[in-house]
């Protein structure tokens, strides 16, 4: 019996020529990462340990993006614990204001992760980089201290569940539309422990933006990793940014899967995951009327330059709703930089959104667009939790760039049709 | 040593957010963490639990984030143990990682009521409920998790490894 790709990269990086699922494994790490809110209990776990050094000071980074620019004094105190130890260990993989994006855009896009790899982040969001063919996961800021002294960590080699995409993707359906149908279909801990497996040809339809999206929401479903085989596009996406050798890795045609599910996208729509589980996933069409106070484009799921396109297709020469405020946040610099290149910027200006630096803040209710009791807001991010991004009474439709968009042109849940129909106000 | 306290009962996919919201990420004290636990949830639960209860949760117990602030306000708030259906992974290793003991136990997550006081043995994962007067067995926690437990967590584990503590 052969391996996944997943169960290949852990037994490589355990230095074991097989492993299998339920396998308790001490893999090698090859990157590492914490955020402004994970870095400190990291730091403060990391001496605890006692050790003098991390154990490669190029294989870690930190990225300040949670609430970064400070929101208050507690914040602006955890980037100063976060800062020092970057100083006194002289690590220069260090993302600060006006440098930094969202951690998993910017490390995949910075090349720190490729091929092949296994890479650990202190965000639960860091599953993202399996578009790359990489085993990626999120740990706690513990584990990541152990890792960060070590350069080791341990695994439970999860089953892996494929998902296949077939036929032809119909306009406004996008990576996400894809996902949220998934976790719709097997609820939040419909992958819990597992791999979740992308693959068919739909795949390549997709840009490596629509990709990570996918593999970004893999933890939605409870899984340990999302993971995409790498095929060429992958690989020229990887080639000009890797800052070391790789060696893809591909799984064997005698793999052993846990469940296969097949998906023919043809007839599929824009969907949302309405209040307030990631699972609660229902066609835009259903939800249509629903009234909006704030929509949302940005996060390490949706705030890449596609996602960015799709919704200046939506807004040229419209308005936001006068009742809804938007919110853009280009999820890199380089992105930023590159919206501005395109004429987005102006499009999102022009049309009376908000445009931000980098940061997560909206996501998690920090900064940047908290909402209040009652307020409803649609958002390209992943998770609608009670609370998440504001008052237990707020409510959070999570959705794909051009849908957000859309509902900030109409003041409500429509389908993106409905809004790019009528003629633009240029 | 049995732990002995009351139980809180909460429902299914409890997310981490719930477990601490997002707003209050900006420390990384237990206590100052554990005044905030399930404010989102149900504000007035944080004053009902005291020291030494116990936290009996349904399905995939923590999922979401990968905040080890959610096991540090459990901690902080003074909970001794949590009993759930099932957990979410990240928060599964966070826990062990912090000292936190939980139990896999779907019989003792239904049976359970409200209110209900109950004994648990941490070793052998029995569960009493001196209310009711039943007894439930959690799952055995995996051998490396109980080592990582009697080590006091995954910190006490690498200075061993390393060589930096007695073995």
């Amino acid at each position: 019996m052969g391996m996944t790709i997943t169960e290949k990269i852990l037994a490589s990086h355990a230095g074991l020529p097989k492993v299998e699922p339920g396998d308790l494994v001490e893999c090698r790490v090859d990157m590492l990462f914490a955020n402004d809110i994970t870095a400190p209990l990291a730091i403060q776990q990391f001496e605890r340990i006692g050790v003098d050094r991390v154990f490669d000071p190029d294989r870690v980074a930190f990225v300040l993006d949670h609430y970064s620019p400070s929101k208050d004094i507690a914040s602006a105190e955890q980037c100063r614990i976060t800062r020092e130890f970057v100083r006194k260990h002289g690590l220069p993989h260090f993302y600060d204001v006006g440098r930094a994006g969202i951690a998993h855009v910017l490390l995949a896009e910075e090349g720190f992760v490729a091929p092949g790899e296994l890479f650990v982040g202190a965000d639960s969001h860091t599953c993202n980089h399996g578009a790359l063919g990489a085993f990626a996961t999120g740990v706690g800021s513990s584990d990541l201290a152990a890792a960060m002294a070590t350069g080791r960590l341990w695994f439970r080699v999860p089953p892996t569940l494929r998902f296949v995409f077939r036929g032809t993707l119909p306009r406004w359906v996008t990576g996400k539309d894809l996902v949220l149908r998934i976790i719709g279909d097997i609820g939040v801990d419909g992958a819990r422990y597992a791999a979740m497996e992308f693959a068919g040809p739909v795949l390549q339809q997709l840009s490596m933006d629509e990709r990570f999206s996918i593999t970004n929401m893999a933890v939605e479903a409870g899984a340990k990793n999302g993971i995409m085989e790498p095929d060429e596009a992958v690989l020229d996406w990887v080639r000009p940014r890797a800052r070391r050798p790789f060696q893809p890795v591909y799984g064997d045609p005698d793999a052993s899967y846990a469940a296969v599910y097949e998906y023919d996208v043809t007839d599929m729509q824009p969907v949302v995951s309405a209040p307030s589980s990631p699972a609660n996933v229902v066609p835009v069409t259903e939800v249509s009327g629903v009234r909006v106070d704030q929509c949302f484009i940005g996060t390490c799921t949706n705030g890449r330059i596609e996602d960015l396109r799709q919704a200046a297709r939506v807004l040229a020469g419209r308005r936001v709703h006068p009742d809804v405020r938007l919110l853009v946040i280009p999820a890199s610099p380089r992105i930023y930089r590159q919206a501005l290149e395109e004429g987005l910027i102006q499009v999102f200006l022009d049309a009376g959104a908000a445009v931000s630096t980098p940061t997560c803040g909206p996501c998690i209710g920090g900064h940047m667009g908290v909402l209040a009791d009652g307020e409803v807001c649609v958002s390209t991010s992943s998770r609608n939790f009670i609370g998440r991004m504001g008052h237990r009474g707020s409510k959070v439709y999570l959705s794909n760039a051009a849908v957000a968009a859309a509902a900030a042109v109409a003041g409500k849940l429509v389908h993106p049709d409905e809004v790019v129909r009528e003629p633009a106000r240029v | 040593m049995a732990i002995r306290g009351r139980a809180h009962k909460v429902g299914d996919h409890i997310d981490t957010d719930l477990i601490i919201a997002g707003r209050y990420l900006v420390t990384t004290d237990p206590v100052k963490l554990g005044e905030h636990l399930f404010e989102d949830l149900d504000p007035e639960l944080r004053q009902r639990i005291r020291p030494g209860d116990v936290l009996v949760a349904g399905e995939n117990f923590g999922q979401g984030s990968s905040r080890e602030h959610a096991p540090l306000a459990l901690v902080g708030a003074g909970v001794a143990a949590v009993v759930a259906a099932s957990y979410a992974r990240i928060f599964y290793r966070n826990a062990f990682n912090n000292g936190l003991l939980l139990l896999e136990c779907p019989e003792a997550s239904r049976a359970v009521q409200d209110g209900d006081e109950l004994e648990i043995e941490p070793q052998t994962g029995e569960i009493r409920n001196l209310t009711r007067g039943e007894a439930y067995r959690a799952k055995p926690i995996p051998p490396f998790m109980q080592e990582l437990t009697q080590l006091g967590g995954i910190i006490p584990y690498v200075r061993r490894k390393l060589g930096l503590e007695a073995s």
